[in-house]
């Protein structure tokens, strides 16, 4: 028995590194801060809609959920031209982005379902400098990622360093040259709000779900209560 | 007008037995007076059926059973339809549920002996019932189109071309077609919508009917009707309704609190109830890195996979269900309740029911050596349960059964004795405050905690031999 608890104890950190690579950094998702999912919105219309669609998503929602008024969506979200019951689209074509990046860049609007607001903030912030790769960059959660690094300007070139673990080659930090036009705390809440809005695309309904529930839950146990007294006064003649 | 309504329901009762089969199945009914908690979940699987139905009828009105808009048309009920995604929310926690009541209800029976003489048959259409809510579930998983729907589906009907000779010949007629498509998506959308509905209707209609025949079975497992009044009705059995309609109220209501709660607060379930995987429209040509079926599977889907032969392993996953089915002839033992079985019978379901849940947890890993050797013991228990059944319940030494059905405590006395527990488990030391008040700080009581778990533990230990 005990040389068994002493070889799981010798395995334990061994898995922790198969695992693979950086833990995730969790992320502050606040869905009741509508000024930040607006925020973010805006961070992905300027930075992601370019190959990313979101096509579930119309600007018509934002501006319903959000609360805000329909004609500020079309001047400061949505792009030059688009239309209120527009979906968001991307403007690029399919033949283009096939040809320019090997595969078409997915739909966003249910990434967070996939992935989880934790991975997408880990992965937005852990691009690196990689000049193997044909975009220059590779990313510490999505090894070989064929999506270039979009925020290097406002984040600046982040350099890996790099460990070799057992023959494995692990990161153990990222280091940035510190010339982005955002300072690190600037940039972490710029990826905060991409990453909120995100969560909120992939079920815009949540918020919605959440305050429904209270209500339902309430009667609910009115009901179980008074349905229990019901029970004791037919049954009170049964021994 | 009031007259005239009585001639109406009397024109109707004349010509159709509503009384009669109202008195025959409810107010008529006489069921044992005893049931326990463990008696609830019949009842609520009906609950569930309805509830599937229900949401299923509305899902059907804008979901389209193509491979080109099955995934959009989802998302367009999610966001898009009125109360959509509270419908399909109820629909996909509804299948999980289905499959938990099933289960703690397909328990019961197996604790209290309710597949014996005389219900044997109740087992049987219960038996196909499960087999047909299966595949219910199996084909409705498709339906989303999402990745995890699609390999799953590919994995699971691939298993057909494992049978000798006409193995792939049965697995193209069954997808209709090379691989996943569309044409297997509409085919599963007609079997989940109409035609496996269809069956599980009619076998819940022979369920009860069967049931009522002979009468329920009950935690004594006494027959009630060996002990009747001078009128002819049982004398530990009571009208079904109101009695147990009223009961079974309540425990909807509770069993609606944590359905309710998972809709509304936790749907994917952690990605047990919907896969995070699925959110990511089916793609023919990438496969997922893992592939697991839903949970409610795994179990069998572990069986399956801790064989090394791929048919061999078919064999076992079916054989894992068919002799569920043979429970009735296998279990040699004439007492029914566990209350009054032999040890031995009681520490073999206690190990069926570990490795059960072992193997659904093992179901759901990747296959690592380490894991699959553990799902091959736990594979080996789960057939000796039943396998080695006809020897191990011929020698039991069973206790004596009573002639009645006996009381139990109830919930409340059960909540005097919690309440007493914690009483002993802790101390009101009178405590001077710095304010030179006296307050009574609750601390644990070393002593009394050790009382307590030993008679619990006392208790565990005896109520296993």
């Amino acid at each position: 028995m005990k040389k068994i608890i002493q070889t799981l104890l010798l395995l334990l950190p061994l898995s922790s590194f198969a695992s693979g690579g950086v833990a995730l950094q969790s992320v502050d998702i606040d869905l009741e801060d509508f000024a930040s999912i607006q925020k973010g919105a805006k961070h992905y219309v300027n930075y992601c809609l370019g190959c990313h669609s979101a096509k579930y998503m119309r600007y018509k929602r934002i501006a319903m959920d959000l609360e805000i008024d329909e004609d500020i969506v079309l001047a400061e979200i949505a792009p030059e031209g688009a239309n209120i019951y527009d979906p968001m689209l991307t403007a690029m074509n399919e033949h283009d982005s096939k040809k320019w990046f090997g595969v078409n860049p997915p739909d966003l609007s249910l990434i967070a379902r996939v992935r989880g607001g934790d991975w997408l903030y880990t992965y937005l912030k852990g691009f690196y400098s990689d000049p193997s790769k044909p975009l220059g960059s590779n990313n510490t959660v999505f090894k070989d990622v064929g999506m270039p690094n979009v925020l290097w300007q406002l984040q600046g070139i982040q350099t890996a360093k790099i460990v070799t673990v057992r023959g494995e080659d692990v990161i153990t930090h990222l280091k940035t040259d510190g010339k982005g036009t955002l300072s690190r705390k600037e940039f972490d809440q710029m990826v905060t709000e991409l990453v909120n809005f995100l969560v909120y695309v992939g079920e815009p309904v949540q918020l919605e779900r959440q305050r429904l529930g209270k209500y339902v839950l309430f009667f609910l146990l009115i009901f179980t209560v008074i349905a229990y007294l019901l029970k004791k006064e037919y049954w009170k003649d049964i021994h | 007008m009031k007259q005239k309504i009585t001639a109406c329901t009397d024109w109707a009762l004349e010509r159709f037995p509503m009384s009669k089969l109202w008195n025959e199945h409810m107010a008529q009914y006489y069921a044992p007076k005893n049931f326990n908690f463990w008696y609830f979940f019949g009842s609520l699987a009906l609950l569930m059926l309805v509830n599937q139905f229900v949401t299923g009828i509305l899902l059907t009105m804008n979901y389209k059973p193509d491979a080109k808009l099955a995934f959009d048309s989802v998302e367009y009920i999610m966001r898009d339809v009125n109360w959509g995604w509270l419908v399909r929310y109820m629909h996909s926690t509804g299948a999980s549920a289905f499959f938990i009541l099933i289960y703690l209800h397909m328990f019961r029976g197996m604790m209290y002996g309710s597949y014996k003489k005389p219900r044997e048959l109740v087992w049987i259409f219960g038996m196909l019932l499960f087999v047909c809510l299966m595949a219910e579930a199996f084909m409705g998983y498709l339906l989303p189109w999402g990745q995890m729907s699609y390999w799953g589906a590919q994995v699971i009907i691939s298993l057909f071309s494992a049978i000798p000779v006409i193995g792939d010949e049965l697995s193209l007629w069954i997808r209709g077609d090379y691989v996943i498509s569309d044409a297997t998506l509409n085919r599963f959308f007609a079997f989940h919508v109409i035609a496996v509905p269809l069956a599980l209707i009619i076998l819940v209609f022979l369920h009860i009917v069967a049931l009522h025949e002979v009468g329920s079975n009950n935690p004594d497992g006494v027959e009630i009707k060996d002990s009747k009044d001078p009128w002819g009705k049982p004398v530990d059995g009571i009208p079904f309704h109101p009695y147990y309609t009223v009961k079974d109220i309540v425990g909807v209501g509770v069993f609606l609190i944590f359905f309710a709660t998972v809709i509304f607060y936790m749907p994917e379930m952690g990605g047990y109830f919907l896969e995070n995987a699925n959110f990511i429209p089916a793609d023919p040509l990438k496969t997922p890195e893992h592939i697991e079926p839903s949970w409610y599977f795994t179990p069998f889907y572990a069986i399956l996979r801790a064989v090394p032969d791929k048919f061999a392993g078919v064999i076992a996953m079916g054989g894992s269900i068919v002799v569920l089915f043979l429970l009735p002839w296998l279990d040699r033992c004439e007492v029914k309740s566990i209350r009054y079985r032999g040890g031995i019978y009681k520490k073999a379901l206690l190990a069926f029911v570990i490795s059960f849940l072992a193997l659904g947890y093992l179901g759901t890993q990747p296959a690592t050596p380490t894991y699959t050797m553990m799902a091959r013991v736990f594979t080996v228990i789960y057939f000796a349960f039943f396998l080695l059944m006809p020897i191990y319940t011929r020698w039991e030494k069973t206790k004596p059964v009573p002639k009645r059905v006996t009381d139990e405590p109830d919930a409340e006395d059960q909540y005097h004795a919690i309440v007493d527990a914690i009483e002993e488990m802790t101390t009101h030391e009178p405590l001077k405050t710095s304010w030179g008040t006296t307050a009574f700080p609750v601390t644990p009581n070393k002593e009394g905690i050790r009382h307590v778990t030993t008679r619990l533990a006392k208790k565990l230990k005896d109520s296993l031999d």
